[in-house]
């Protein structure tokens, strides 16, 4: 066990847990913050994507010590107030079928517009192909990244 | 009011398709809240105006928590932003609540629309009887009661205590498909939301004062079962509560976090019998498929005598291997047993079976267990088992506690119920214009009702009438099911045998259409030419109507144009779930792998409830078809299911996703399966594509493996 101070969507928290825990279920059940999904536990599907530093990772495959002190955001503190543009333009596009793996879609398409304000199809598939949607939404979801990027998806 | 006493007042019930009644209650007896109108189990309407609609089937993504109240609220004339929506958990008050066989809308079809249209009578009767005027000067809309001529209009929410006071009516008129203001409608979802922000809760995000997680430890042969365990190390493991047998074959490892239990589990030896099957492998099974083809079957439909037919004999063989569900959360369910109740909170498509599995296993009534249904990440028919819940409530009662068992990703691909391997016999006798006069497809599957015990009437797997009928009216034509054993444990998955047959019989026509010369879509137009009535069990299939979804299918893709260079063309049509489905499918070939780039989807599926949602239902079953005709292919070695994550069964990605252009037939029909339907078509047409590119027949899926 150990002490380690994480700093999440803006705020310190201190958590006692073994330091090799992976930090999607120190974000799930010592956290409550259950936004970020368990889809296969080895980095596969990207359901567990969340922000370290502004860049996605999966966080079923982080050591929980491995991110002490760096800033991370996770699903629940994307947007500081109501929706940041691709939540509502997942909305829009009504993307969500059973809706699981969408928090680590997300994630992974805001990294995406954070450092490309406006990707190209090639750009989208590259920086989505990680995560997996067995209902199969990609169509709808390349589309709602075109809409949130035309609506100044980047912030 | 309690469940237990709604269940008291359970009175006449209306009868709708396929055997469903709907048990209604009254709310006019002395328990009754009088402050709420709620003529039917399905809605609730408040003094303040809130409108409930009640879901008695589960969301798993396939947009029921939206399109069934919309049913009901078109023929309440509701005022759409008004309703709230409510789960129910298992009940006796709406039939079977089982969700899977693309079922949902055209089996509560009728019942939604009655409860609406009882409701909406009801409300004019009171605005007539508090106005003193007509009934019939009184209309109702958006919410509210009107009588035009004075002026005057009341809520629904206004109306609601006088209504709760009126008579039933047994009979009430229906809408007009012309009027439908809800129906038909682009309306959002009204489950985005929160699955947008992380705030919508699936099964697995269901949290219990107290609450422990468990995993267990299965036998990985099928059919094996603990010999004895040694949990030394599992209970040095921080967290690690309790390690103990559940049921014969598993061992399960609590602790107070999923983590914990997993790292118990990890380090848990355990002895296993391995049982009977511990030599079995997938080529053993497919060869056994092979050696029943001597077996004589029942037919599943028969016209004519295909085997006095002359002509050219055209005959081909097509197999297809086990497939894994693997929905993106992985099982769970959570637990709370207290000696004479057992809460359950079930990701599932099967509240009622949960309910009485449960009661069996953990020794209780089933009216002392209370299931609470939650939001599912995905079920594809995994979760028309209950697993889960079972062992959830064995746990629970084991260590006296709520719990939640998680299951991981390779629990989920090698403890899984599987889409039955099949081998498929198919021959045709052309006439001297290259058209068959005589079909015969043999089907050769072991059964998934079978293997459960459960009954298999006269021979024919009671999935078989939804799922494998004629397309083509030729007039010497048998579907014939020869009925096969399997120790490999089987479940519903995405449209189940519909998969199989569609693959086969849609290959076939392609060959057929090949060896006759013939343009491979003009050849089913053909095929289709004449207005039929085919009968198949309980489902009429109009020739007229597949057709027409063909040939709409046609026109989109351009088919009379040729595609461009590099560019190949395939087409398949296959009904079922008593829905028609035509795909032409657009590939190229690159390394000797087919890309697909397009994919043009028609449906005739009557009457579209959702267009959002339908389009949803058909990209998403192509996407899913897709990643199953490519590489979905579950094999078994040494009794041990080998694949186990998402890298050696491999769901389709982004970069792999064509664009899906979605069409439905304009229809007034009453509303049929949307779910499945997708499915069946795409691998045919994508192997014919491949067929027109290389002149390869693929005929053992999946593709990349031939």
């Amino acid at each position: 066990m150990a002490d380690i101070t994480l700093r999440i969507n803006g705020s310190e928290k201190k958590v006692s847990v073994s330091p090799e825990t992976p930090l999607l279920w120190v974000l799930r059940d010592t956290l409550q913050l259950t936004g970020t999904k368990f889809g296969c536990g080895a980095g596969l599907c990207g359901a567990c994507t969340v922000h370290m530093e502004g860049a996605a990772i999966r966080s079923c495959s982080t050591p929980v010590s491995q991110v002490a002190g760096k800033s991370l955001t996770t699903i629940e503190g994307l947007a500081a107030n109501g929706l940041h543009p691709l939540q509502q333009a997942w909305i829009d596009e009504e993307v969500p079928q059973c809706g699981y793996c969408q928090t680590g879609q997300i994630m992974s398409a805001a990294a995406l517009l954070a450092k490309t304000p406006n990707p190209t199809d090639e750009q989208i598939t590259q920086a989505m192909n990680g995560n997996l949607c067995r209902c199969g939404t990609y169509e709808r979801i390349r589309k709602a990244i075109h809409r949130a990027a035309g609506n100044g998806g980047a912030r | 009011m309690s469940p237990l006493s709604r269940r008291e007042f359970v009175g006449a019930g209306i009868a709708a398709g396929a055997g469903l009644v709907i048990g209604f209650y009254l709310p006019h007896g002395k328990n009754a809240r009088v402050e709420s109108f709620s003529p039917n189990a399905y809605l609730r309407i408040a003094p303040d105006n809130k409108i409930t609609i009640v879901v008695a089937r589960s969301e798993m993504g396939q947009g029921v928590r939206t399109a069934l109240p919309m049913i009901l609220a078109e023929e309440l004339e509701a005022d759409w932003k008004q309703i709230e929506i409510e789960q129910a958990g298992a009940s006796t008050l709406f039939g079977d609540q089982t969700t899977g066989g693309s079922a949902s809308i055209r089996t509560t079809w009728d019942p939604m629309r009655k409860a609406g249209a009882i409701a909406r009578e009801m409300l004019i009767s009171a605005a007539a009887l508090t106005w003193g005027v007509p009934r019939s000067s009184c209309t109702a809309e958006s919410g509210r009661i009107k009588h035009t001529a004075s002026n005057r209009s009341l809520s629904y929410g206004e109306l609601a205590s006088k209504a709760g006071t009126l008579p039933i009516p047994a009979d009430v008129p229906l809408k007009q498909g012309k009027d439908y203001k809800i129906v038909g409608q682009r309306l959002r979802r009204v489950d985005s939301p929160a699955k947008v922000t992380g705030g919508a809760v699936f099964g697995i995000d269901l949290r219990l004062p107290g609450m422990k997680y468990a995993v267990l430890s299965r036998c990985p042969v099928i059919g094996g079962k603990v010999s004895s365990f040694d949990d030394k190390d599992s209970k040095k493991v921080q967290g690690v509560s309790y390690v103990g047998k559940i049921g014969d074959s598993a061992v399960a490892v609590v602790a107070d976090s999923v983590w914990g239990a997993m790292e118990g589990r990890r380090v848990l030896n355990v002895s296993w019998d391995e049982g009977p099957n511990k030599d079995l492998n997938t080529a053993a099974i497919i060869a056994g498929l092979k050696q029943a083809e001597s077996k004589k079957g029942v037919n599943l439909y028969s016209a004519g005598e295909p085997a006095k037919a002359s002509g050219r004999r055209i005959t081909a063989e097509y197999s297809l291997p086990f497939m894994a569900h693997a929905p993106m959360e992985p099982g769970n369910c959570t637990a709370d047993y207290r000696g004479t109740t057992c809460d359950l909170w079930a990701p599932t498509q099967v509240p009622q079976d949960c309910r009485d599995s449960v009661a069996t296993a953990v020794g209780l009534d089933p009216d002392q267990v209370k299931v609470n249904v939650t939001l599912m990440g995905g079920g594809f028919g995994r979760r028309l088992e209950h697993d889960y819940a079972v062992e959830s409530a064995l746990v629970s009662k084991a260590i006296q506690a709520p719990v939640k068992v998680i299951w991981t990703r390779e629990d989920d691909m090698r403890s899984s119920t599987y889409r039955p391997a099949s081998l498929h016999q198919l021959s045709a006798t052309l006439d001297s214009s290259g058209f068959p006069v005589g079909l015969t497809h043999r089907i050769i599957a072991p059964s998934i009702s079978g293997q459960k015990g459960q009954p298999v009437p006269n021979g024919v797997d009671p999935d078989l009438p939804d799922e494998a009928g004629p397309v083509y009216g030729i007039p010497n034509y048998l579907i014939e099911y020869v009925q096969t054993e399997t120790p490999v444990p089987l479940g519903w998955m995405r449209s189940v045998y519909a998969l199989q047959a569609g693959f086969a019989l849609e290959s076939f026509i392609d060959e057929l259409a090949f060896a006759a010369g013939k343009d491979p879509m003009k050849y089913r137009l053909q095929l289709l030419s004449k207005d039929q009535e085919l009968t198949y069990f309980t489902t009429v299939w109009h020739t007229a109507r597949m057709r027409s979804a063909l040939q709409m299918a046609a026109e989109k893709s351009g088919w009379d144009k040729p595609p461009g260079p590099g560019h190949f063309r395939g087409v398949a049509c296959f009904g079922c779930f008593q829905s028609y489905m035509a795909e032409v499918v657009e590939i190229s070939m690159e390394n000797d792998q087919p890309r697909v780039h397009r994919v043009v989807a028609v449906v005739d599926c009557g009457q579209v409830v959702n267009p959002s949602i339908v389009e949803q239902q058909i990209q998403g079953g192509i996407v899913y078809g897709l990643a199953n005709a490519l590489r979905a292919k579950i094999t078994v070695e040494k009794g041990r299911v080998v694949q186990g994550n998402f890298d050696d069964y491999a769901p389709l990605r982004m970069e792999e996703t064509p664009t899906v252009e979605v069409y439905a037939v304009p229809s007034q029909e009453a509303p049929t399966g949307i779910g499945e339907p997708s499915v069946p078509p795409l691998a045919p047409a994508l192997c014919n594509a491949i067929y027109a590119a290389t002149k390869k027949r693929i005929r053992a899926l999946p593709i990349l493996n031939s």
